[in-house]
């Protein structure tokens, strides 16, 4: 039995140990919004937070989520009001849209070590999230103007 | 094929625009059959098979093409809404079901392809929102009891003179009785409000919080998952297989020999995966087994020494050239490429004794709706297939094969419940269909006065139409593949002496149309030997083009607005050059500017200006998108991928060894649309062409060094 916290909510589950934090939370779980993309760390499609640090969950097994906190896209907010959400809504970011849960949580942790990150920070922090879209010019622009919108009391 | 007939005379070439006249009334004939009878439940109100609108003032738009990145969910219901008069903030967006009634106008099927959902809609979806205008006109001129030329609608309502209003949610139930107009008339362009706007697109909100379901988050009840062993050769065949050691692994169910290899069906993926990997094959690999990219491509330079089937003949080239004061020769050479869409394979099927749903995210509904009823053993109209959203497509979710829906419903055969078949991203990326290698060998000459009178191109490669359904239709009273020359048989330059010739290579690696298809490598070498000869006459390379581009308007206009936005001839720091390129492709005219540095021979992007004319178009912030997407994905292409094999096996596997453009690499880029009365041409695709061509005479600028083998890598410039 492995117990932590997901999105503030308690879990126990009844899981190999060994299994990849990703498939935990998408199967054992229905959390679909972290994606699966490479299962090596490359892509960054499955990036999630463990006590508030970005790891990509296809390479953590479950068993390093015991007694932890995990957020994922779903627990970034309720309701779209997290200014990269807004932000990304308000720069049209995605296309597919399939790596951006991912995207989205890499920005999260960069905005909170760095309110206002300059375009080598966002190269440093977002260069392990792929997106084969093509969206970095807007990801880029969107990051700016969520940090914009923090500076000017829209936090939360 | 028997379960599936495609009249030629309905699936043109993907590059033929729609007429809009035949749109009209290819639709009007539809629609007043489905009228009436669509009307379901709840007062809604079903006009026509494309819009379903609710006494709760939902509008929406039941949408008959994918939604892959490009936008269809966003551009369709505009042209809809826009004729609806529909209040923008109250439209939603469905996928259709595989139904005749959502065949794509142009190609007589449902399919996303070709850069051509926009165009062959443009009339299609307004026509849908036009009459369903005129219905709800009509519902309340009968309960107003005035006659219906003196209403107006706006914002989601009809009006009177006096402003007396009636909401489309008020008048639904009523409009449902009304009888469809035997025609319409649609707006002037000059009347657009919707059209033509950067409206914000409607899938983002379910795309940044996790909600938007792909085809790898479908979960049904009592839902298996399996992970399949596929041949590790193209064309090899299970002997035998030992699943002892995985048979007994937690979680796993069943594991089946199935046409494409072993799979293994278990209760999660991450189970069936690790079972997967402890099934041994013994594997009879068959003539594959030695195949190697870099005999091939030895092969295809031999071929070009010959005289290939002829494509394209003005003047006497040959004849020309032994005149010319100045002779070039140069080959160029692009490699196997992967889709590598970010979503790996999938599908997920129900299969029952007399029906079969399938979800998935691809490109083409009714082709694999066959190629699944046949696998099923079921008439066509028992399976169903549910769209989901594609987490990108470029072509790869439209085989002509349905591979990963054929053998999903073979696993489910096997499985007997209900399943879902993941592919890994090594699965998928040695799965094959990928864009195929070209060689284009190419000879020119100019005069004594710098001006090009000879050009000979041949062309080394496989067809993508040979062997598919297609390959009737297309190659009809042809001897090469109009596919595999699309962008060089139609070279606009203005040059007397020009030949164009095809060989077909016969290679057992699976290709198909990958993002802009043949314009990935004619665009690709027309473009570098245009710029080689411009630099042999010592003519600037963007006057050079100009020069011979007199007769051809919409190509100089997006030329020559590239080059002004990118300041072409201003001097740029030192180590910095500029290259440039233009090309047609998909009725879409794009150039682009790109401006580089090469430091210990690594080529860096640093901007890149892409001008479009794509006709009179419908969102130009999504233009702006697949422009930006489009130089992106070719970059990648051009600097950094290449699928090899050796001993008939892939020796790329995963991001790390087939890399994609990432954060610290992407160019700043600019987008600029020329405005344009024109027909509608596509914009997921046009993009695409002019990236590597304007990276690579870019390079030369900075280094003298001609790239003429992508990916991009010094050591090979010449």
């Amino acid at each position: 039995m492995i117990s932590f916290s997901v999105n503030r909510r308690h879990v126990s589950l009844e899981v190999d140990p060994s299994t990849p934090l990703l498939w935990v939370l998408r199967e054992n779980l229905g959390l679909t919004g972290t994606k699966y993309g490479c299962g090596m760390a490359q892509c960054g499609a499955c990036t999630v937070h463990l006590d508030g640090e970005a790891i990509r969950s296809c390479v953590a097994s479950v068993s390093r989520a015991a007694g932890k906190e995990v957020t994922t896209i779903e627990g970034l907010s309720p309701d779209l009001s997290h200014p990269l959400q807004r932000a990304w809504i308000a720069e049209d970011v995605p296309q597919c849209g399939y790596c951006q849960s991912g995207q989205l949580m890499s920005a999260a942790v960069l905005l909170r070590e760095k309110p206002r990150p300059s375009n080598e920070d966002i190269d440093e922090a977002m260069t392990g999230n792929i997106c084969r879209c093509g969206t970095y010019p807007r990801i880029r622009k969107a990051i700016h103007r969520a940090a914009t919108m923090m500076a000017a009391g829209g936090a939360k | 094929m028997s379960t599936l007939q495609i009249e030629r005379r309905t699936f043109l070439k993907f590059s033929v625009a729609a007429s809009g006249g035949l749109l009209i009334g290819l639709y009007l004939s539809g629609a007043s059959k489905l009228a009436v009878a669509e009307e379901r439940s709840g007062g809604a109100f079903m006009p026509n098979a494309f819009l379903r609108i609710g006494t709760d003032e939902r509008v929406t738009v039941i949408v008959n093409h994918s939604e892959m990145g490009q936008g269809v969910y966003t551009a369709l219901p505009m042209l809809l809404a826009e004729e609806l008069d529909a209040d923008w903030n109250k439209v939603a967006y469905e996928s259709a079901p595989v139904d005749p009634k959502y065949n794509h106008p142009i190609f007589g099927m449902q399919i996303t392809g070709g850069s051509s959902s926009v165009y062959s809609g443009f009339e299609q979806y307004r026509n849908a929102g036009a009459a369903a205008r005129a219905m709800l006109i009509a519902a309340a001129a009968l309960q107003w009891n005035v006659d219906p030329g003196t209403l107006r609608t706006e914002s989601g309502a009809v009006l009177d003179g006096t402003n007396r209003k009636l909401t489309y949610g008020q008048l639904a139930e009523a409009a449902a009785k009304m009888t469809p107009p035997a025609k319409v008339t649609l707006k002037d362009s000059k009347a657009f409000r919707l059209i033509g706007t950067p409206a914000k697109r409607l899938d983002t909100p379910e795309k940044v919080n996790g909600k938007a379901v792909f085809g790898i988050d479908v979960k049904n009840p009592g839902m298996l998952t399996a992970v399949v062993a596929r041949a590790p050769v193209f064309g090899a065949k299970v002997k035998s297989f030992d699943d002892s050691r995985a048979r007994n692994m937690p979680g796993v169910r069943k594991i089946a020999a199935v046409p494409s290899g072993v799979a293994v069906i278990a209760d999660s993926f991450w189970q069936a995966k690790m079972a997967r990997d402890a099934v041994r094959i013994d594997w009879d690999e068959g003539e594959m087994h030695t195949f190697s990219t870099s005999e091939m491509m030895q092969q295809f330079r031999e071929q070009a020494k010959s005289p290939g089937k002829s494509v394209r003949r003005d003047g006497d080239p040959d004849a020309a050239l032994a005149r010319a004061a100045q002779k070039l020769e140069a080959v160029y050479e692009v490699p196997y490429l992967s889709h590598l869409m970010m979503e790996p394979l999938n599908c997920a099927v129900d299969l029952r004794a007399d029906s079969c749903e399938i979800w998935t995210g691809t490109q083409f509904q009714t082709v694999d709706r066959a190629a699944a009823a046949k696998a099923a053993g079921l008439p066509n109209e028992k399976v169903q297939i549910h769209t989901t959203f594609l987490g990108g497509g470029f072509g790869r979710r439209a085989t002509p094969q349905s591979d990963f829906v054929v053998e999903a419903v073979h696993v489910a055969k096997a499985a007997g419940a209900p399943v879902k078949v993941v592919w890994t991203r090594e699965d998928d990326m040695q799965g094959g269909w990928y864009r195929p290698a070209f060689l284009h060998a190419i000879v020119g000459g100019v005069d004594a006065s710098g001006e090009p009178v000879s050009w000979r191109s041949r062309l080394v490669g496989q067809s993508i139409m040979t062997g598919t359904m297609f390959e009737a239709m297309m190659m009809k009273g042809k001897e090469y593949d109009p596919a595999s020359v699309e962008g060089v048989d139609d070279l606009p330059y203005e040059i007397p002496n020009l030949a164009v010739e095809s060989h077909q290579a016969e290679v057992g690696v699976p290709v198909q149309w990958w993002r802009s298809v043949g314009h990935s490598h004619t665009g690709f070498a027309t473009e570098c030997f245009v710029d080689e000869l411009a630099a042999l006459g010592q003519k600037d390379p963007y006057q050079f083009r100009r020069a011979l581009l007199k007769k051809h308007p919409r190509h100089l206009a997006v030329l020559d607005l590239a080059a002004k936005k990118a300041e072409w001839g201003k001097p740029l720091p030192k180590g910095r050059a500029r290259g440039i390129a233009v090309h047609f492709a998909f009725e879409s005219y794009n150039a682009q500017v790109a401006e580089v540095s090469v430091t210990e021979g690594k080529v860096r992007v640093h901007r890149i200006v892409s001008a479009v004319d794509c006709g009179q178009y419908v969102n130009p912030g999504i233009i702006a998108s697949q422009l930006e997407g489009g130089a992106i994905f070719a970059a990648s292409a051009a600097l950094f991928q290449e699928l090899t094999f050796a001993n008939g096996r892939l020796q790329q596997t995963n991001f790390h060894t087939f890399p994609v453009m990432r954060m610290n690499e992407c160019p700043e880029i600019e987008t600029y649309i020329v405005e344009s009365n024109e027909k509608s041409g596509g914009i997921g695709e046009p993009g695409v062409p002019c990236t590597a061509p304007a990276i690579a005479n870019a390079v030369f600028a900075a280094t003298g060094k001609r790239i003429r083998k992508l990916p991009i890598r010094m050591t090979e410039a010449v």
